[in-house]
């Protein structure tokens, strides 16, 4: 889903930061088993959670299918991973890897010799994930550095400055959320051509290096929730407006610009067809392309299973690891869009 | 600084200084605005009505790409295969993630369940494709290998032309229901209770209470999700691109792809202007309905 399509419209003429729930402050934590008592007692406060026993087990068993259903796919890309790709002819259904091997891995970092990832049923072509993960991390971190240090000034000149035709500017602004992403994409490539930047860092990075309307969008509804007394108090000590933004109401806002960079930079991570175009030598290749173009190189007839699902799974692991460190700012984030 | 006091306390917006600070914090923003959106916005109509190889400068041809598109049967069908992939998407999706949410707000509190729920949504569409694309593999991948285990025929999930956009969008629905489920589980959430309460005491059944009230009273988060659902599955791409690569034949030559080939493949820059176009109003179009619905329900909820 385009990144522009994430904002609510009705949001657009919201007023209050006050209206959004503080994105990190989300549902009972007592998830334990110890606590099971209390988190009991605290549902049944809400009055409508009286389910039957019966309907209580069939909503378990349907969660648990939810579930299983949503992590068996990436249990399957680990399973293939290690596995060895002549030896899952024998037997395709084995839940565990079959003939467990790290070769995949190493074909696909560049590690193993030509001869071998032949013989593992690999392409025998040239592909690097290790650089391309390397590429993915210098552009998406220097995308979401830039774009979130930018759009936070930008917000805050919207949300806490005052002056003459703000608004009308955060209007004109707006806009730019309704502009489908397919729609910039032909111009920007034509752009970004002329100006000699294909085939860079700086390319891929530049459209959404300055802002994006939705993260504007989205800090600017925190910095009208910060409250003035402590801004006037700090124009009474006699600091200036950039002084007062970055030392008072940036790390007043500091969850949530940590929570938006790390969406955006999710969102960048997993970003197509942008990097496809810009991004197509060896060198300023990222992982999506690298898969797609590793994808369209493994042979048609016996594709090197193991070798795509392990260049998957390296794909996948910094967000792994994201969601395992900050699953509740995200999950937090996107509910709160959803809320009035 | 006395003057800079009033920068906050006054109720008047227009201070000199505050301006010239408000700019300097906007000039980047503003950079980027004007190059990557406006410009590009005005730069993609005016191409529309040009022939443009990227090679020599752009010739204005007046409405011929738009004539030309009018007679193109690829163009006509990739708006039936990206209607097609919609409405499989979100029709599944929209009610999956009802249900997934009613669950979720009835029998569970944990984070950990919405986390694993929102997975696949954080995870790269080409990514996804591939998981999906080795699971339905005809010859070796789970799916296939299960049927033929269980004594039924394989299928040829992306080689058949009435599967393979169907298979794309059920493909996407796994990788956006989360998504959706949250949004509508924080709507659910907005429900106050006492009007369930109500219900209990009137002895409303489970069904009845579904519908007599929670469908009702979530119809603005229901519009606002398939606003935004809407919009972003129209511009279908990476799973094509990793997956069918538009076929067989042209089942899933869907519209993005198809402005992606005429420009990249083709090196069509007028004509693909023109599609994207197209396709700008069409997503236009789309957001207003349903920015109606949403405002003519908005106030299910205000008492």
């Amino acid at each position: 889903m385009s990144n522009l399509t994430r904002l609510r419209p009705e949001d657009t003429d919201s007023s209050s930061a006050e209206d959004l729930p503080l994105v990190t402050d989300e549902g009972p934590r007592s998830t334990s088993r110890g606590s099971r008592a209390a988190a009991r007692a605290a549902a049944s406060d809400e009055g409508f959670r009286t389910s039957s026993r019966r309907s209580r087990i069939f909503g378990g068993i349907a969660l648990g299918v939810v579930v299983v259903g949503t992590l068996f796919p990436f249990w399957w890309m680990i399973r293939t991973a290690f596995s060895t790709n002549n030896a899952m002819f024998s037997d395709p259904l084995s839940l565990l890897p079959v003939e467990f091997t790290l070769g995949a891995f190493e074909r696909v970092l560049g590690i193993a010799s030509t001869s071998d990832a032949l013989a593992e049923g690999g392409s025998g072509a040239d592909i690097n994930f290790g650089l391309y993960l390397l590429n993915s991390v210098i552009v998406c971190v220097l995308i979401t550095v830039g774009q979130v240090a930018f759009s936070s000034a930008a917000a805050y000149a919207f949300g806490v400055l005052r002056w003459r035709g703000r608004d009308t500017v955060f209007a004109i602004f707006l806009v730019a959320l309704l502009v489908p992403g397919i729609f910039t994409l032909l111009p920007n490539f034509i752009l970004v051509k002329e100006l000699g930047l294909l085939n860079t860092f700086i390319g891929i990075a530049l459209p959404s290096i300055f802002m994006s309307p939705f993260v504007v969008f989205f800090l600017r509804q925190f910095f009208l929730g910060v409250n003035r007394s402590i801004l006037e108090a700090a124009v009474i000590d006699g600091a200036g407006t950039w002084r007062i933004f970055y030392r008072i109401a940036a790390p007043l806002v500091a969850p949530q610009i940590v929570t938006i960079a790390i969406l955006q930079f999710i969102f960048y991570w997993n970003d197509y067809l942008w990097p496809l175009l810009v991004g197509q030598s060896e060198d300023t290749k990222l992982l999506t392309v690298g898969l797609g173009i590793f994808k369209s190189q493994t042979p048609q007839g016996s594709p090197d299973w193991a070798g795509l699902m392990a260049g998957a799974l390296l794909a996948a692991v910094p967000i792994f690891i994201l969601v395992v460190i900050f699953g509740r700012r995200i999950v937090g984030s996107i509910q709160s869009s959803g809320v009035k | 600084m006395p003057a800079r006091r009033s920068d906050f306390t006054s109720t008047k917006p227009a201070r000199r200084s505050d301006f010239r600070s408000a700019m300097l914090f906007l000039i980047p923003a503003l950079i980027g605005f004007l190059a990557f959106f406006a410009w590009p916005t005005v730069r993609g109509v005016y191409l529309s009505f040009t022939e443009f190889n990227l090679l020599q400068p752009p010739e204005w041809i007046g409405l011929d790409n738009y004539v030309a598109i009018a007679g193109d049967p690829v163009f006509w069908n990739s708006l039936v295969v990206t209607s097609e992939y919609v409405l499989i998407n979100i029709g599944v999706q929209t009610v999956a993630a009802l249900v997934l949410a009613v669950l979720l707000q009835r029998f569970t509190r944990s984070m950990v369940v919405r986390g694993v729920v929102l997975l696949p949504y954080l995870i790269a569409n080409v990514v996804v494709a591939l998981v999906w694309f080795w699971l339905a593999d005809y010859n070796l991948g789970l799916i296939n290998s299960t049927l033929d285990a269980v004594g039924f025929d394989r299928v040829g999930f992306f080689g058949n032309e009435a599967l393979a956009m169907p298979t794309i969008a059920l493909i996407n629905v796994w990788r956006h229901l989360g998504y959706t489920t949250l949004l509508i589980f924080a709507g659910l959430q907005a429900i106050p209770r006492d009007v369930y309460e109500a219900a209990e005491v009137d002895g409303a059944g489970e069904a009845r209470t579904f519908f007599g009230i929670t469908l009702p009273l979530l119809r603005p988060v229901l519009a606002f999700v398939l606003v935004i659902t809407l919009v972003g599955a129209f511009q279908i791409f990476d799973t094509i691109a990793v997956t069918t690569g538009g076929g067989p034949v042209d089942a899933t030559r869907a519209i993005t792809y198809y402005i992606y080939e005429r420009a990249f493949g083709r090196f069509d820059f007028g004509y693909a202007s023109a599609m994207s176009v197209i396709l700008m109003i069409i997503l236009g179009a789309v957001a207003l309905i349903q920015l109606r619905v949403l405002r003519a329900n908005d106030s299910d909820l205000e008492r």
